[in-house]
């Protein structure tokens, strides 16, 4: 069946208190820590910090704990402008990015910070993407085509048909997306999730693209594609402002389009 | 347990894919939107024959137009059921065995759904 609570080893527990006396604004910030070597269940460390004294955003805040109050605090952390995409984690109830999510953004009270969820975790904000990863590769997600490639200039493609990658091409594989979707969560082993899908329509509407039919023949499967059930999270959570849930419609309304009605 | 060493991409693949689902997508759809117009239409007969006794109800569902979309709706409700629960399944049952015979039953349950259901409406509609 379907997991619902968490297995004995994985059930997240209290943990260490860091104050910050004297500080002028301070926001308290609860974090998820999990070391796979020290045999320990996962646990929530709260985190004291002083705004006044701190960058806007969330990353900011992490790499402040990381850097002064506890260096042994792991994360991943790159282009800190939202376009990496390895800051992805669980900000305050939502998959978003560190990097663009303001702590003034999030509700009052403790800001809640763990990994992006129903993920094998690494340590501590680093979840395991290796599977995602995986499935990535496997819509094989380059240019394919049949003819040559033309002589002394690149393959030519309209304006119009440029814009059709419009909402497709931002996306940067952040993974907020796929591990917000409860179908993701229950079939993830099979289903594509919303950023592969979103990307295997990049490349199917793309007009220079000559592999379209064995991209929809890959896709035309119970689990890769169908187990989306339009819950539309992918669509909420995007940190870019992409709609996943459209992008999986379109390959459902193409496969329809093929056979007869 | 010894370690995993397929390579994820081996994995990610799988069976690969079977080309097929859009049947069981598209059928859904349809006896959704046939489902609208017969749910409605059930709705309205029912609420129609409330008071009644059993005879004006045999009466009523014995006329050809009544028969005929009793018999649809049967169809269409069990059709559409049984698509909707494959779909909870395959969601939710992970234990193999389980979800192969779930399925099997709820496929055998309503297509004796459907012959009960069909044959009673025919059975008052040609009065035997």
């Amino acid at each position: 069946m379907a997991e619902f609570t968490l297995p004995k080893n994985s059930k997240v527990q209290g943990g260490k208190h860091h104050a910050s006396p004297g500080a002028k604004k301070p926001r308290t910030f609860k974090v998820y820590r999990w070391n796979p070597d020290d045999g320990q269940n996962p646990r929530t460390d709260t985190y004291e910090v002083d705004m006044a004294a701190c960058g806007p955003m969330v990353l900011d805040v992490l790499l402040k704990i990381k850097n002064e109050i506890d260096p042994t605090l792991t994360l991943r952390r790159s282009c800190r402008e939202g376009i990496c995409g390895s800051c992805a984690m669980n900000i305050d109830g939502t998959n978003t990015l560190a990097c663009t999510r303001a702590v003034d953004e999030c509700s009052g009270g403790t800001v809640a910070i763990y990994p992006l969820p129903h993920m094998p975790v690494v340590k501590d904000l680093v979840p395991d993407l290796t599977h995602f990863y995986a499935q990535f590769a496997s819509i094989k997600p380059w240019l394919r085509t049949q003819s040559p490639a033309p002589a002394d200039k690149e393959r030519l493609q309209s304006p119009e048909d440029r814009k059709k990658i419009d909402g497709l091409y931002e996306c940067i594989l952040c993974a907020c997306c796929s591990t917000s979707c409860p179908s993701y969560w229950w079939n993830g082993d099979r289903y594509l999730g919303p950023a592969i899908l979103l990307q295997a329509y990049r490349w199917i509407v793309d007009s220079r693209d000559e592999d379209t039919g064995a991209r929809l023949d890959d896709l035309e499967d119970p689990f890769k594609l169908y187990r989306c059930h339009t819950i539309m999270n992918c669509a909420r959570t995007c940190p870019k402002g992409l709609n996943p849930a459209k992008a999986i419609a379109e390959i459902k309304k193409l496969i329809v389009q093929r056979r007869s009605a | 347990m010894s370690r995993d060493l397929r390579n994820p991409l081996q994995r990610a693949r799988g069976l690969g894919s079977a080309k097929d689902g859009v049947g069981h997508w598209w059928s859904q759809r349809l006896t959704a939107i046939a489902l609208v117009v017969l749910v409605l239409w059930f709705v309205v007969l029912v609420l129609g024959l409330l008071g009644h006794d059993y005879q004006a109800v045999r009466a009523s569902i014995a006329r050809p137009w009544n028969a005929l979309l009793m018999i649809a709706f049967i169809i269409a409700a069990f059709w559409h059921a049984v698509l909707g629960l494959q779909v909870v399944i395959e969601d939710y049952v992970h234990t193999r065995w389980l979800e192969v015979t779930s399925m099997i039953v709820i496929k055998l349950l309503a297509v004796a759904g459907v012959l009960a259901g069909v044959l009673a409406v025919l059975r008052i509609a040609l009065g035997s």
